[in-house]
């Protein structure tokens, strides 16, 4: 076999690594390079491209190698697939990370990989990549490392003090799913991973009694992807899921992330075309949960089959289910009853609840203010703005949804 | 009339000083023509280009204006001068103004602030760098070309400061350079588009561009909507994107339409090298702990990150069991390590008893709690899931043969003697429990904790340590395993 090219590896490690939706850069500990060092982190992240899938690129995302000794039916890099394979050296990383990062292209590193040999001797070379970075390079940009779920705990602990943030992929909704698509990995192991991290995280903001810190731990959180249309859960069962994610491990993000065909596909899993739409509408209802004050019972009763409705977002589908709470005064309603509005964000209502310390809100007020009045105007009164009867209107749904359209024959 | 020019750079300190001068002469907004320089406003007839001395009164301004105005001054609206001066003057009797946020003037300045605000977002996100210097030189050189909407250069040279310290950089745009060199940075005027020397790394970012896009999912608007059309000319990257959009429909089907193929010969091997493995993490061990901890005889395993088995001597004179194990415990795998874990540690080391040679428990072997936000709210066990953990209650008391238990709490106690009522009344007594073995019935540490009146957590302490006391004194007396009444 001729030997790969850099251009050749980068190709092949980061066509493995797209099916991670993870690309935030945001978090994490303000840093620059001014006392020496090369890269600053802003603490908000910064997409530096777009690719045309609509995704952000902020992260230079690449596996440190696709050699992988799992089967997890779901995954380009399973053992049993015939991708072609590379591996990066660690020098090579780092290179690639140094370079697009002084050319501005990058934030950062979003360093994953297939576990070979064994899960601590991966995890133990991501780890030197990063430490590398960070030592020898005197990296400050951002780094997002991909947990080993069975590497060891004292290289955990080192991952976390050289990265801004882990993950670990649960992958899939349900314990069940996750044993029939990815034998080799183990729910339980991965909650106890995700436990761990959380333990770390906040042991290192304690003090000691002379009253000093820690080492900083994965400043950024750590975070998670499940895979959703793969398996038969509904999206009840993701949202309980994520419920459970985020109040017991204090995750930042759960990111969902549409089953999508793969190159060289297993025969377990038939390809299907990529539930775009169902995974924008679970974003939807993750951000209604963590922002809005949502339970997922509420968001995921409105329809019989514990599945959203694709066509119209979730806070709407509630708000039409639970039309007796409206119309509200922008005037008058609090803050909790404000956030259920649909068309108005957090920022409309904190805009909605400073502003009307002054005045009279009327609706050309609100307008202004950043809300999307075609949605909330059925749903509000203000100044000069009544919807009238268009709240109990059969018709309402019908003029948010999309048009029905003649499916195709062929 | 007055007329003032404002530079286009130092836009910011120009303006603030001139509306500080103009503020305290008393000049109307209707009285002042503002000009930018560079994008010549005819020259009024009568105006006198005298600039405005500071006055000496001090000026209060909302902070909040102040970085409105800061952000604004780099907007390429002509009128934003006028249009700052203009709120400037109204705030002067109306300083509340700042937080209305359906004012029109505000909104409209908002809006603008908004735009400046998103233009120097993507001014950080897109420019590209290209090396103009020996990639081997001590101090490396780096340039770029870049066409923002609005003035925003000088309001990121902060930025690509604090990021890009250890290289020479400069940044050329139609109206303002920046440029880096020796750990400064100046600002001159703008230039036209410099030829910039090939990049070796740009062929590689266009690899990484190219594969990082998922053909089965195009999704044109998402991208456009964040990296508009206008910026795509700066963009080495930006060439890639029609061919990728036009070959993505085949890929897909491609993929969708090719055979599963057979695993490589190498499969079995990597697998059986896997096997071999064992993890960390993983559930080790036999006998009574690896069972608990495969439990699924209710549904609290659901939300529970796992099982919390007993700790302490496996043949114990003394056996104290808790209720269920808390969110602390939960991440931890081990028993009694949260708050009230440590209440129960330090009330036991005031009564004398060694917690080291007690096995300590939960009746409930996993964590019952409700989801709220970030948090779990602790949910007492109902009686069922007691009945259904009794099973490993049981077997626990049968390995450890103690000859007194401690029931804190209710249900510790249901569990133990078939009745949690009562606790108050009960404590401080030995009963016989289901299996025959005395239990000493006491208050459960986390009651204390939540008491919210001093003098009564100070009298439940006294009593809990009362009992705890009583319970290392009658221990070591009592013969192991169930007493003399056997069932």
């Amino acid at each position: 076999m001729t030997r790969q090219t850099l251009d050749q590896k980068l190709a092949i490690l980061s066509d493995a690594a797209k099916y991670d939706a993870s690309c935030a850069s945001s978090g994490g500990t303000k840093r620059n390079a001014r006392s020496g060092g090369l890269g600053s982190n802003t603490g908000s992240g910064i997409c530096h491209s777009y690719a045309p899938d609509g995704r952000c690129i902020s992260l230079l995302k690449i596996l440190m190698t696709n050699f992988c000794i799992y089967d997890c039916s779901y995954c380009i890099n399973r053992v049993s697939s015939n991708v072609p394979r590379a591996r990066f050296s660690v020098e090579e990383v780092v290179k690639l990370t140094i370079e697009f990062y002084r050319r501005n292209y990058i934030e950062g590193l979003f360093l994953s990989s297939g576990v070979i040999r064994s899960p601590d001797a991966t995890m133990s070379d991501m780890v030197q990549i990063a430490r590398k970075l960070r030592h020898e390079e005197n990296f400050k940009g951002y780094i997002h490392l991909k947990t080993i779920p069975d590497a060891a705990p004292d290289l955990i602990a080192e991952a976390g003090r050289l990265s801004d943030r882990l993950s670990i992929n649960v992958e899939l909704p349900t314990d069940a799913a996750l044993s029939t698509y990815a034998p080799e990995k183990n729910p339980g192991q991965i909650r106890r991973a995700m436990a761990d991290v959380r333990q770390r995280r906040e042991a290192s903001k304690e003090r000691s009694h002379t009253g000093k810190r820690p080492p900083k731990f994965a400043p950024a959180g750590q975070s998670t992807q499940v895979i959703i249309g793969a398996d038969a859960s509904t999206d009840a069962t993701v949202l309980t899921q994520s419920t459970r994610l985020y109040s017991s491990y204090g995750l930042r993000r759960v990111y969902y992330s549409a089953f999508s065909p793969i190159p060289d596909a297993s025969a377990k899993l038939p390809l299907i075309s990529p539930p775009l739409q169902r995974e924008h509408r679970l974003y939807q209802a993750d951000w209604l949960l963590r922002f809005y004050g949502f339970d997922v019972d509420e968001i995921t009763s409105v329809t019989p089959d514990g599945n959203l409705a694709l066509d119209i977002d979730p806070k709407l589908a509630w708000a039409l289910q639970h039309r007796g709470l409206f119309p509200l005064d922008v005037n008058r309603a609090s803050r909790e009853l404000l956030l259920r509005v649909p068309g108005f964000g957090v920022k409309t209502v904190n805009r909605i609840l400073t502003t009307r310390r002054h005045r009279h809100l009327r609706y050309e007020d609100i307008t202004r203010m950043g809300a999307s009045m075609k949605k909330a105007g059925a749903f509000v009164t203000a100044g000069g703005w009544t919807p009238g009867s268009l709240t109990d209107s059969a018709h309402l749904r019908a003029r948010f949804a999309p048009p029905p359209e003649q499916m195709s024959l062929f | 009339m007055q007329c003032i020019t404002v530079p286009l750079i130092g836009a910011a300190g120009a303006w603030r000083d001139a509306a500080r001068g103009l503020l305290s002469e008393g000049v109307a907004p209707g009285d002042v023509l503002w000009n930018a320089e560079g994008q010549g406003g005819a020259a009024d007839l009568f105006e006198s280009d005298r600039v405005p001395a500071v006055g000496a009164a001090a000026l209060t301004v909302p902070r909040s204006f102040i970085a409105l105005a800061n952000t604004v001054v780099f907007h390429t609206d002509p009128q934003r001068f006028a249009r700052l001066y203009a709120l400037l003057w109204r705030l002067r009797d109306a300083p509340y103004l700042m937080s209305d946020r359906a004012d029109p003037d505000l909104a409209k300045l908002r809006q603008m602030e908004k735009a400046v605000h998103r233009c120097r977002h993507k001014m950080r996100a897109f420019v590209r760098f290209r090396e103009i210097g020996a990639p081997d030189a001590p101090r490396r050189s780096f340039a770029a070309w870049f066409e923002p909407t609005h003035y925003t250069l000088e309001m990121n040279t902060g930025f690509f400061e604090g990021r890009f310290a250890d290289m020479d950089w400069r940044i050329v745009t139609p109206d303002v350079t920046a440029i880096y060199e020796q750990g400064r940075v100046r600002l001159e005027s703008g230039q036209a588009a410099p030829q910039l020397p090939e990049d070796a790394s740009e062929e590689l970012w266009l690899t990484y561009f190219r594969n990082i896009f998922n053909p089965a999912r195009l999704k044109v608007n998402a991208m456009t909507s964040e990296m508009p059309r206008k910026y795509w000319k700066n963009l080495p990257e930006a060439a890639a994107i029609p061919g990728l959009i036009a070959n993505a429909p085949a890929r897909a089907r491609a993929m969708a339409a090719a055979a599963p193929t057979l695993p490589p010969l190498r499969a079995a091997a990597a697998q059986a090298g896997l096997a071999r493995h064992v993890s960390v993490w993983a559930d080790t061990g036999a006998g009574l702990e690896a069972d608990i901890r495969a439990c699924t005889r209710c549904p609290l395993h659901c939300n529970a990150t796992q099982a919390i088995c007993g700790e302490g001597p496996k043949r114990a004179a003394l056996m104290i069991v808790g209720e269920q194990p808390g969110d602390r415990e939960d991440l931890a795998g081990r028993p009694f390590v949260g708050p009230a874990g440590q209440l129960f540690d330090k009330v036991a080391a005031e009564a004398g008893l060694d917690r080291e040679a007690a096995y300590v428990t939960n009746a409930v072997k996993h964590f019952k709690h409700i989801p709220r936000g970030r948090k779990r709210i602790h949910q007492r066990p109902d009686a069922g899931e007691v009945e259904q953990c009794k099973w490993w209650l049981e077997a626990e008391i049968a390995r450890a043969k103690p000859g007194l238990i401690v029931a804190m709490g209710s249900t510790a106690a249901l569990a133990l003697t078939g009745s949690g009522a009562r606790i108050m009344m009960r404590r401080g007594s030995v009963v016989r429990g289901r299996m025959g073995h005395d239990v000493l019935i006491t208050l459960h540490p986390s009651y204390l904790l939540r008491l919210p009146d001093a003098a009564a957590k100070l009298r439940a302490t006294a009593d809990f340590r009362a009992d705890l006391a009583l319970a290392a004194r009658l221990a070591p007396s009592r013969s192991a395993g169930p007493s003399a009444t056997r069932r």
